[in-house]
């Protein structure tokens, strides 16, 4: 999909985007159920700063993060697969992020010695292990990553059986019914510091992999038997994108659940702005992501203050309206 | 003299409960195995799940809860305490903005780390069975610095108040045999869970067998093969269960021996807490009146 629409230079777009993620933090810090005030008295009361340092800092920079993983995951996706449907839970990790947080909702409780290894790992690690293996399952499945038509339809299978294992599992002990309602919505709201930094880190790995092998999303897009022809390392480079796209998805989903549908609109929303080479488009997709996720963690906080919506209702309603907007105001461009 | 019999008596008990007291701070396991240390009996609680905020109110230290989840209700004076969000959606900056000394929530609730990390100590309790309420009665009445003679007096409380329950249904009501839906899904009570075990010593029996678990996802014809004398059903689930196919034609649908109970009602019914013996008096109305003349 292409929206025609003003198109601006792709450093003015990122240093638009960085200055919006930065007051967006900075906002971050000041609104929650106790309102400004916490802000104002955080110099002289613990408590105050505890709530401004350790809650409202740590999850705004952690939606970014994570909204910019799902961003860059959503490019990587959509360039790999040439095609603007592709979002990051492609390759079957949401599915087997939701096994992995059911089969530990499960066995929790159940033998003390499942019990002492699941509190270790936590839900987060939990979610994570089950989409690297998801991911892994889709490639074995896909026999390597030759075809992507073949790797597609492994992906959309093993996250459709996966997703159904998942239920199985919540019907067999509805009790963890709660639990896994509370991961599907998508929450940003328990992202301590920890978190944060982790997710900075395989961002920071995960975009400099991405930046550096986007000449091949660029040569893909002419086809793979053009990418061929240039001489582009086209195995290799592919099973290195799609470890990155996992790498990224996994680690998102895992601290905050399954946000919907930021990694789709993201690179959309980019497209609309500038037209560019894969190398920035990757760069832009995350930095988008981290806005769009930021923004509505803060309309999350601020629209039922002092109670708080889920935020993976706000990303749809957000991301999709806009993109709707665009369409819509292309056509009526257009037919003009 | 009589001071000190006690504290020994009170330490003898603490012991079998397998709690270990190392100088006033009470070390225990709760029922994410993990250990939770205690050092003073805490004076600020936030409470996420309805039957715990119960369970403190019936120690009589509901002056002691600072803020509760969204759907705890009762007693009535805890009603202008502040939300401070559910069991999967707790709101992390309102409960630390209150300052609480102790947090309880289910195992199942979500927070317990984050909470944990901002330095909150996170006691999580999950009450199941019969026997589950007097245990978390008695931790509670432990961590609350309550004479666990206290809570075992509570607990004599509910249970002779079942077995009046029980007594009061006439024998021609004995023996009847129940379905207790929890969920439209539908989700039945089977002998296993704590309803179960109430519908049990209440002489009724039950169609869904130990075998299946507490709460099983049953298939709707279960039910109508099953041919329950009784159902109990909250007034929100009433509503769908005569459209389902089959169900019309069932014995105890045609002779209306349907009891649905009201929203603050099935609040009684489904948590595992000090109302116990009120959810046996509404399921002993039930079986009375809709019982075999």
């Amino acid at each position: 999909m292409t929206i025609q629409g003003a198109r601006w230079s792709p450093v003015w777009v990122a240093l638009a985007l960085l200055v919006l993620s930065a007051f967006g933090i900075v906002l971050g810090s000041a609104v929650g159920s106790t309102g400004f005030e916490s802000w104002r008295t955080a110099m002289h009361d613990d408590t105050a700063w505890q709530i401004v340092w350790d809650i409202r800092l740590p999850r705004s920079v952690g939606a970014c993060a994570a909204g910019a993983l799902l961003g860059l995951a959503g490019a990587l996706a959509q360039g790999l697969f040439r095609n603007p449907l592709a979002d990051p839970y492609l390759l079957g990790s949401a599915s087997g992020a939701s096994l992995g947080v059911a089969v530990a909702l499960a066995l929790f409780g159940g033998s003390p010695f499942a019990t002492e290894f699941l509190v270790r790992l936590g839900l987060t690690g939990a979610a994570f292990v089950g989409a690297v293996l998801a991911v892994l399952l889709t490639l074995v499945l896909a026999r390597g990553v030759q075809h992507t038509l073949r790797l597609l339809l492994a992906g959309v299978i093993v996250g459709v059986v996966l997703g159904a294992l998942a239920s199985l599992i919540t019907l067999m002990r509805p009790d963890v019914l709660q639990g896994m309602q509370g991961f599907l919505l998508g929450s940003t709201s328990f992202i301590g510091w920890t978190s944060c930094l982790l997710m900075l880190g395989v961002l920071l790995v995960c975009a400099a992999l991405s930046f550096a092998l986007s000449h091949v999303l660029d040569a893909l897009s002419l086809g793979d038997a053009t990418a061929l022809s240039l001489g582009v390392p086209l195995a290799s480079v592919r099973v290195a994108l799609v470890c990155v796209l996992a790498l990224a998805t996994g680690t998102a989903v895992a601290q905050t659940g399954l946000v919907a549908f930021v990694g789709l609109a993201a690179p959309h929303l980019v497209r609309s702005l500038v037209k560019t080479k894969h190398n920035w488009m990757v760069l832009l997709s995350a930095l988008m992501g981290g806005v769009l996720l930021l923004s509505a963690d803060l309309l999350a906080r601020m629209l039922l203050s002092p109670q708080e919506m889920p935020v993976g209702v706000l990303t749809a309603v957000l991301g999709g309206g806009y993109l709707l907007w665009l369409m819509y105001r292309t056509q009526t461009v257009r037919s003009a | 003299m009589l001071k000190r019999i006690h504290a020994v008596r009170r330490f003898a008990l603490l012991a079998l409960l397998g709690v270990s007291v190392i100088a006033q701070a009470l070390v225990l396991r709760d029922d994410r195995q993990v250990e939770v240390t205690i050092s003073k009996p805490p004076q600020r609680i936030v409470s996420l799940l309805p039957s715990l905020t119960e369970t403190v109110c019936a120690l009589g230290q509901c002056q002691k809860l600072v803020g509760v989840d969204r759907y705890s209700n009762w007693p009535e004076n805890i009603a202008k305490l502040p939300r401070m969000g559910g069991g999967i959606d707790p709101n992390i900056e309102s409960v630390v903005a209150t300052k609480p000394d102790l947090v309880l929530m289910a195992t199942s609730a979500r927070g317990a780390e984050r909470f944990s990390a901002l330095g909150i100590t996170v006691l999580a309790l999950e009450p199941r069975s019969h026997a589950d309420v007097q245990r978390v009665m008695r931790i509670m009445a432990q961590v609350l610095d309550v004479p666990v003679a206290e809570s075992d007096r509570v607990w004599r409380h509910i249970d002779a108040a079942v077995n009046a329950a029980a007594q009061s249904i006439p024998a021609q009501a004995k023996g009847q045999r129940v379905y207790f839906e929890v969920s439209s899904a539908p989700y039945g009570a089977s002998e296993s869970s704590f309803i179960g075990e109430t519908l049990q010593r209440l002489g009724a029996r039950n169609i869904l067998p130990a075998s299946l678990g507490p709460f099983p996802k049953i298939n709707p014809e279960f039910v109508v093969r099953a041919q329950p004398d009784i159902i109990m059903v909250g007034d929100s689930n009433f509503a769908d269960m005569t459209t389902r196919p089959g169900w019309q034609s069932m014995r105890v649908m045609r002779t209306q021996r349907i009891c649905h109970f009201k929203a603050e009602e099935s609040d009684v019914l489904v948590r595992a807490g000090p109302r116990m013996a009120e959810a046996a008096r509404l399921m002993a109305k039930c079986l009375t009146e809709k019982g075999q003349p």
